[in-house]
């Protein structure tokens, strides 16, 4: 049985797309996140009313991966788009101190959704390059990502304009989902 | 296409031509949950989505929960790149967008597929998006709206600018601010694209007058490329020109005349039409409108040979010398292959055509009735009809055609026109009735509707006893009773009665034919047949008159009454009747119910013009002739009961008796100024109400206390005031002023009163309405009050007033001639009889035939109190006109009155 599983798997890993959420607060900067992988630049966005899904192509693997708005009226919506979720990638303005206490909230009611159970957590600690950004550690304390147990979770300090700490986040992943499975 | 496919295969199985036949919604949305899979089967999901759009548009009911989680199961399909995929995905938003719940969700989406790269994606994703939008939400898009709106892809540019249209209704400041894109759009090279525009740009404007004039005269001196544009144009002047009074002069109409010269034969046709359907257009304006649509007569397409055929019938009455001239062209698409296009060249000649075409015409109608439907079978009626009018002397060709007609196949509609049309040509033409009788007579032979049945005998009983021979019709009408359904022979058994009631020679056959009916096995018919039996046994003349032959006569016989004939026939207001007699019977008393204290019912002035006969006759109901009792589910309350029931409401006015008449509303203010009031005035037995509605339109002020002070004419006497307690701004009040009529003279009845409003007035702040304690007396002069001979008496449509005239008698006739010096033709003497006396004109005697020098009117009503009263006008013209007229009455007081008043 345990054969027949990994073998199957084997050849499907090459083909399926593996599927994605980036989450978080209305202007963490998801949105460019997204356009950094994809295509390697920043583009203007406009706060996303809804959703914007995109393939993303990492070392041959393909990653289907949905930006969900962040706007306090559409962070209801986020639970219809969690089924099959293989990684969760949790993007924090590191500037905006007053809310991470929203964000920590959101963070946790998330991660209790039966459905995300198996989820790989990704924190970026964005926007590092602005003057004043809390330190990685000191967002995951604010965070409160030590609780977090049984998940697989890392933390990242990125900059999605100068598209820093992308490239490590995305090496992390692919070996963290290879493991997983 | 996979659906293709399976259409295929189901047909092959012989299951059903359509494969989504047998859908189940359950089913189908059970599926839809695929949507949620990955990696997606575009090809799959698109037949789910068929299915989907296919229920919806089936009219299945998709409760709002059922269609949300459908809706956010199809966004995922946003992750698939299939074109098919995504095009099916954006029509299913639009079908959804109103039956789905948070549908915003997808505007990112949508956004991003708008501005993309993807042509194929961008203008449905523009048009699904408008159609999720909301205006708050709108705003974030505007941006990307703009710059669609002047897109160089034309489909792009076209689909922004129908969804600002669309948009307009709902956020239509948001569209304004749009102008200036949709004015770069306009000067397009794209045809569609400038439509388009230019009609967003009408929108835009639509309010501003000035500002629409100046988009048309703008877009007149450049020229557009798009013919539509074009049209669009044409139709936005000529609704400027119908506003506008400055006639024909204008550069609109310029404009509109240069266009019958374009390249386009779309922008000529539009021209055209706009031009001949203008009112008032000369002959000269005329001209080149016409021969433009004359030469599309010709035309090899057959799209113009219709649209340029359907506009001359539509105009022919209205300018029937114009139309003339296209008569040669017309004549050649008789023989049109398309059958549309033939009738309507027939229609339009027969309209148009003289008396001497009117046979060869017919003629060739006749070969081919058979190709046409019924819809061009109902047009081509209606024009013999209007033939039968115009040629009187042509009746017996056209109504032998009809009844031939009659004799085809066809279905209800059809078959109604003709009758209607047979019964209409009986009614204005008196040498066509014994033709039109016997070919009724044929039809109600073989007739399956039981509604034209009944109405023809209803018509028989009233116009065949005055016929020469009248025996003819009864074997036509006792075939009825023996052969057909209960309502048939119900009023096969009224109409045989009628033939009793008004030929002595026939009364014994009537008689033993109307006993056969006694046994019948329906109620109503043994009812009608045993009342009749009775009447007609009495060989009473009056009795006759009253109950057989006007049986909605206003009745006198109380004592005779029984309850079956109330309903039968009575002229007075079902509602206020029922009202009288639950009040009789909650007092006792040893006096009978009296009739008299019944209100009248009113005529309802849209019957009078259906015609006196037209009635059908209800037979199961048991309701007759009476144009208000015609249908149960009329038996409404009527203006005047409502009127009655609420001045019965006025302690002040309890003594004063049952409600006479109610005459309509007269404005004593100008429409702007400080204080409106209108006037009705209710006429009772010895008193009138004036009711006196008055609006305060400041809304500074708080009247209270509100009267209105009424100088009468010499006799009248003001007895009471009921005033308007209270009157806030814009809230109508009410005050009644009571008046008694003179009483030693009952003669003068007719006066004018002056008035004045008197009220205090209070100051109060207009935001919250608090009024003063203080205020002051104030008063107000209103415009003068006429109480006229009108007041006093109630229409009462006697559709046998020769019988009425005999029954009345000569006890109380009055009789004078006057000269009528101001009128100068029969109709208008007609006219102003008719209003001035407040009657209602019986035998269709209101119609002057022309070229005829003598007219005689008859007039019934019925004077306050409840005495009929009949009038007999008979006007000669030469020179002046000169009149006879002849009161006949039950009461003395009341013929005098009214003869007074003429002079």
């Amino acid at each position: 049985m345990g054969q027949w599983f990994s073998s199957i798997f084997a050849s499907l890993f090459g083909q399926r797309e593996m599927r994605i959420l980036i989450l978080g607060l209305d202007g963490a900067g998801k949105t460019t996140i997204l356009y950094r992988l994809q295509v390697g630049e920043v583009v203007t966005t406009i706060p996303t009313i809804g959703f914007n899904v995109e393939t993303v192509t990492y070392k041959n693997l393909k990653f289907q991966v949905w930006d969900l708005g962040g706007q306090t009226s559409i962070r209801p919506y986020w639970r219809c788009y969690y089924s099959n979720t293989d990684a969760i990638i949790y993007v924090v303005d590191s500037c905006d101190k007053d809310r991470m206490g929203i964000s920590k909230s959101e963070l946790v009611a998330m991660l209790e959704e039966e459905e995300l159970k198996k989820a790989i957590l990704l924190v970026f600690a964005n926007k590092q390059d602005m003057e004043g950004a809390l330190t990685p550690t000191e967002v995951a304390n604010q965070l409160g990502l030590a609780a977090i147990k049984d998940r697989k979770w890392q933390i990242f300090k990125t900059s999605a304009i100068k598209g820093e700490g992308l490239e490590e986040a995305m090496e992390w992943l692919v070996e963290a989902l290879k493991g997983a499975k | 296409m996979l659906g293709l496919k399976r259409d295929k295969k189901d047909e092959e199985d012989g299951f059903s031509l359509n494969p989504f036949n047998n859908l189940e919604k359950t089913s189908v949305l059970q599926e839809a949950r695929t949507f949620n899979e990955t990696p997606i089967n575009p090809r799959k999901c698109c037949h789910i989505l068929t299915k989907v759009l296919y229920l919806i548009n089936q009219g299945e009911h998709i409760a709002t929960t059922e269609a949300t989680e459908t809706f956010f199961a199809m966004t995922k399909l946003f992750q698939s790149q299939d074109v098919t995929l995504r095009r099916m995905v954006y029509l299913t938003i639009k079908e959804m967008a109103d039956l789905a719940e948070d549908v915003i969700i997808v505007t990112s989406s949508l956004t991003k597929d708008m501005t993309g790269k993807e042509d194929m994606y961008r203008a449905a994703a523009i048009r699904a998006l408008c159609r999720i939008t909301d205006s708050t939400m709108l705003q974030s898009i505007e941006r990307y709206m703009k710059q669609a709106i002047v897109d160089r892809n034309p489909s792009v540019s076209s689909a922004a600018l129908t969804s600002s249209l669309h948009l307009m209704r709902s956020s239509g400041d948001v569209v304004k601010r749009w102008v200036n894109e949709a004015t770069e759009a306009a000067s397009s090279d794209n045809i569609m694209v400038q439509y388009h525009a230019v009609g967003v740009l009408y929108h835009i404007k639509k309010t501003d007058r000035l500002g629409v004039s100046k988009l048309v005269s703008k877009f007149t001196k450049q020229s557009l490329r798009s013919p539509y544009a074009y049209c669009l144009l044409i139709r936005i002047a000529t609704k400027l020109l119908e506003e506008e009074s400055d006639g024909r002069d204008s550069p609109l109409f310029d404009f509109i005349e240069t266009c019958l010269r374009h390249k386009s034969e779309l922008v000529i046709y539009e021209a055209a039409h706009a031009i001949v359907n203008m009112p008032n257009t000369s002959a000269r304006e005329l001209a080149p409108a016409i021969s433009v649509l004359q030469l599309f007569c010709s035309s090899p397409k057959p799209t113009l040979r219709f649209a340029a055929v359907r506009t001359l019938n539509k105009v022919a009455m209205k300018h029937p010398a114009a139309v003339a001239a296209c008569n040669l062209d017309l004549e050649n698409l008789i023989t049109d292959v398309n059958r549309s296009i033939a009738t309507l060249a027939i229609t339009t000649l027969l309209k148009t055509g003289s008396e001497s075409s009117v046979d060869r015409l017919m003629k060739q109608i006749s070969t081919f009735m058979s190709e046409i439907s019924d819809e061009f079978k109902i047009v081509v009626v209606q024009a013999i009809r209007s033939l039968c009018l115009k040629f009187p002397r042509k009746h017996g060709v056209l109504m032998n055609f009809l009844a031939s007609m009659l004799r085809d196949e066809g279905g209800f509609d059809y078959k109604r026109a003709i009758v209607d049309s047979l019964i209409g040509i009986i009614e204005e033409n008196p040498e066509a009735k014994e033709a039109g009788l016997a070919h009724l007579c044929e039809f109600i032979e073989d007739c399956e509707h039981t509604v034209l049945a009944t109405r023809i005998l209803h018509l028989l009983g009233r116009e065949g006893p005055r016929t020469p021979s009248p025996s003819k019709y009864i074997r036509f009408i006792y075939n009825r009773v023996i052969l057909e359904n209960a309502a048939v022979r119900a009023a096969a058994v009224s109409a045989l009665a009628k033939f009793g009631a008004h030929c002595e020679e026939l009364m014994p056959s009537v008689v033993v034919l109307l006993s056969r009916s006694l046994l019948d096995t329906d109620d109503e018919v043994r009812d009608r047949a045993t009342f009749y039996l009775n009447v007609l046994k009495q060989s009473n003349k009056a009795l006759n008159s009253a109950y057989i032959l006007n049986d909605c006569t206003q009745c006198k016989y109380n004592k005779a009454l029984n309850s079956a004939y109330i309903l039968n026939g009575l002229n007075v207001s079902v509602v206020g009747l029922e009202r009288a007699l639950h009040s009789y019977t909650q007092e006792p008393s040893e006096t009978q119910f009296d009739m008299k204290s019944v209100p009248l019912a009113t005529q309802p002035l849209a019957e009078q013009k259906a015609g006196a006969g037209l009635f059908g006759a209800e037979g199961q109901q048991g309701a007759e002739v009476t144009p208000t009792a015609k249908a149960p589910d009329k038996v409404a309350a009527t203006r005047q009961d409502i009127y009655a029931e609420q001045l019965a409401a006025v302690p002040e006015f309890q003594g004063l008796g049952p409600l006479f008449k109610s005459s309509a509303a007269v404005q004593l203010t100008e429409s702007e100024t400080e204080y409106v009031v209108r006037c009705i005035k209710h006429t009772f037995t010895n008193h009138i109400v004036f009711q006196f509605d008055c609006t305060n339109t400041l809304n500074d002020q708080i009247l209270e206390n509100v009267t209105v002070q009424m100088e009468p004419t010499e006799g009248f006497e003001v007895l009471s005031h009921v005033p308007a307690a209270s009157l806030p701004y814009g809230q109508p009040g009410i005050t009644y002023t009571c008046v008694a009529l003179p009483e030693e003279d009952p003669t003068s009845v007719i006066g004018t009163f002056s008035n004045t409003l008197k009220f205090l007035v209070k100051d109060c702040d207009p935001n919250t309405g608090e009024a003063d304690e203080e205020g002051y007396e104030d008063e107000y002069v209103l415009e003068d009050v006429e109480v006229t001979i009108s007041d006093h008496i109630q229409k009462v449509l006697k559709p046998n007033f020769a019988a009425s005239w005999d029954e009345v008698g000569e006890d109380y006739q009055m009789e004078d001639t006057y000269a009528l010096s101001t009128v100068k033709t029969l109709e208008d003497a007609v006219k102003n009889i008719v209003d001035h006396m407040g009657m209602q004109p019986c035998e269709r005697s209101d119609k002057v035939p022309a070229d005829k020098s003598a007219h005689t009117l008859f007039l019934a009503g019925v004077y306050r109190g409840g005495h009929d009263v009949l009038v007999r006008a008979r006007l000669a013209l030469d020179d002046g006109i000169t009149m006879q007229i002849t009161v006949r009455s039950t009461d003395e007081t009341a013929a005098e009155v009214i003869s007074a008043s003429v002079g």
